[in-house]
């Protein structure tokens, strides 16, 4: 199944977010190992070097590392793990600010909106 | 950087018609590299030129160095736009004639991306749907450990749902280095696996890119983008 990928950003990017969420979703918990880029690659329909690069990136951040002879591992600092999961949540919460105040809701309305919401799911669920 | 293919001033004209308008093109090891452009644009003669096939007017091309001929037809696996394949060949024939005609050639390789595309090596091709008998024209150009694959309309006949997994199959098994030249109309399901694309038009090169340079910058597809370039 090739990854859903938008077609009007940069797709090294997407590469980078795609990752780091099946890193925080546990599909590659902290400490395993990576599949190769090029089995990566083809999983995702992507181009092997673009994956290199997003793969490197996130090595230079910390997230991942290499050892040279047996391959790339997500970082075995459960700490560093939780910190790119918070950043990923910030970012989401960031974006559902921002389109709230463009549907015109202010902080106060958008607190009790949620917390309707919020208690109407528990209902249901 | 080192380059695979390198085009100096190429010129070929055919009679009435200019095919190729002194273009300067060099595609260095390792990349994928898209060469996209309308019917009639030049593409197909160029990839003539690289096997071959055709003899420049004017201007130089080189495959690794070398000018086209034996020693470059050694490194180059080449699928062509028309299937030139025996009808009354089963796949297995046509992996032995690989094997006998190529020293490149990886029948243990043929053999896998067979079974996982679910095509029976005992079949002949007469009796293959149109996809079929390009995905087995596929398999066996990509079973050749080539350094530099050039892949005219690799998906053009197949399904939208099977051309994933022809894009996967070619990821998957090109050999390690190699360079590959994908031509095709269909950017939109191409542009995720290359590095860079080639627009030609005309017979002149009009943009050479990265395909993320081209999201990055006008934030848009590289299909979105030709769509613009080439609006008729």
């Amino acid at each position: 199944m090739p990854w859903n990928l938008q077609s009007d950003r940069p797709i090294y990017s997407q590469l980078i977010e795609k990752v780091q969420l099946l890193i925080v979703s546990g599909v590659y918990p902290a400490g395993s190992k990576l599949p190769s880029v090029r089995d990566l690659a083809a999983e995702a329909s992507v181009n092997p070097n673009t994956m290199q690069r997003a793969l490197a990136q996130l090595e230079n951040e910390g997230l991942l590392y290499s050892q040279r002879t047996s391959g790339r591992f997500v970082t075995e600092d459960v700490e560093k793990v939780m910190q790119t999961k918070n950043s990923l949540a910030a970012n989401l919460i960031h974006t559902f600010i921002r389109k709230m105040n463009q549907l015109g809701y202010n902080k106060q309305q958008i607190y009790s909106m949620l917390g309707q919401i919020m208690k109407e799911e528990e209902h249901h669920g | 950087m080192d380059s695979i293919l390198e085009c100096r001033n190429l010129t070929k004209y055919y009679p009435g018609c200019l095919a190729l308008n002194s273009i300067n093109l060099s595609i260095p090891k390792g990349q994928i590299v898209g060469l996209l452009g309308p019917n009639g644009s030049g593409k197909t003669t160029l990839i003539k030129l690289i096997n071959g096939l055709l003899v420049p007017t004017s201007g130089e091309l080189l495959v690794n160095g070398l000018k086209p001929g034996v020693e470059s037809k050694k490194i180059i696996s080449y699928l062509p736009e028309r299937t030139y394949l025996n009808d009354w060949m089963n796949v297995q024939n046509m992996i032995d004639y690989f094997g006998d005609f190529y020293e490149n050639f990886n029948k243990a390789k043929a053999y896998d991306m067979l079974q996982r595309l679910h095509i029976n090596p005992n079949n002949r091709l007469k009796t293959m749907s149109k996809g079929t008998k390009e995905k087995v024209q596929l398999i066996l150009v990509m079973s050749r450990e080539a350094e530099l694959y050039v892949l005219d309309e690799p998906i053009g006949g197949v399904d939208p749902a099977a051309r994933d997994y022809i894009l996967e199959t070619i990821i998957g098994n090109y050999s390690e280095n190699a360079s590959l030249i994908i031509s095709t109309h269909l950017i939109e399901d191409v542009e995720k696996i290359l590095d860079g694309v080639v627009f030609i038009n005309m017979g002149n090169i009009v943009l050479t890119s990265t395909v993320d340079d081209i999201r990055e910058k006008e934030n848009k597809s590289v299909d979105a983008l030709f769509r613009e370039v080439f609006k008729c």
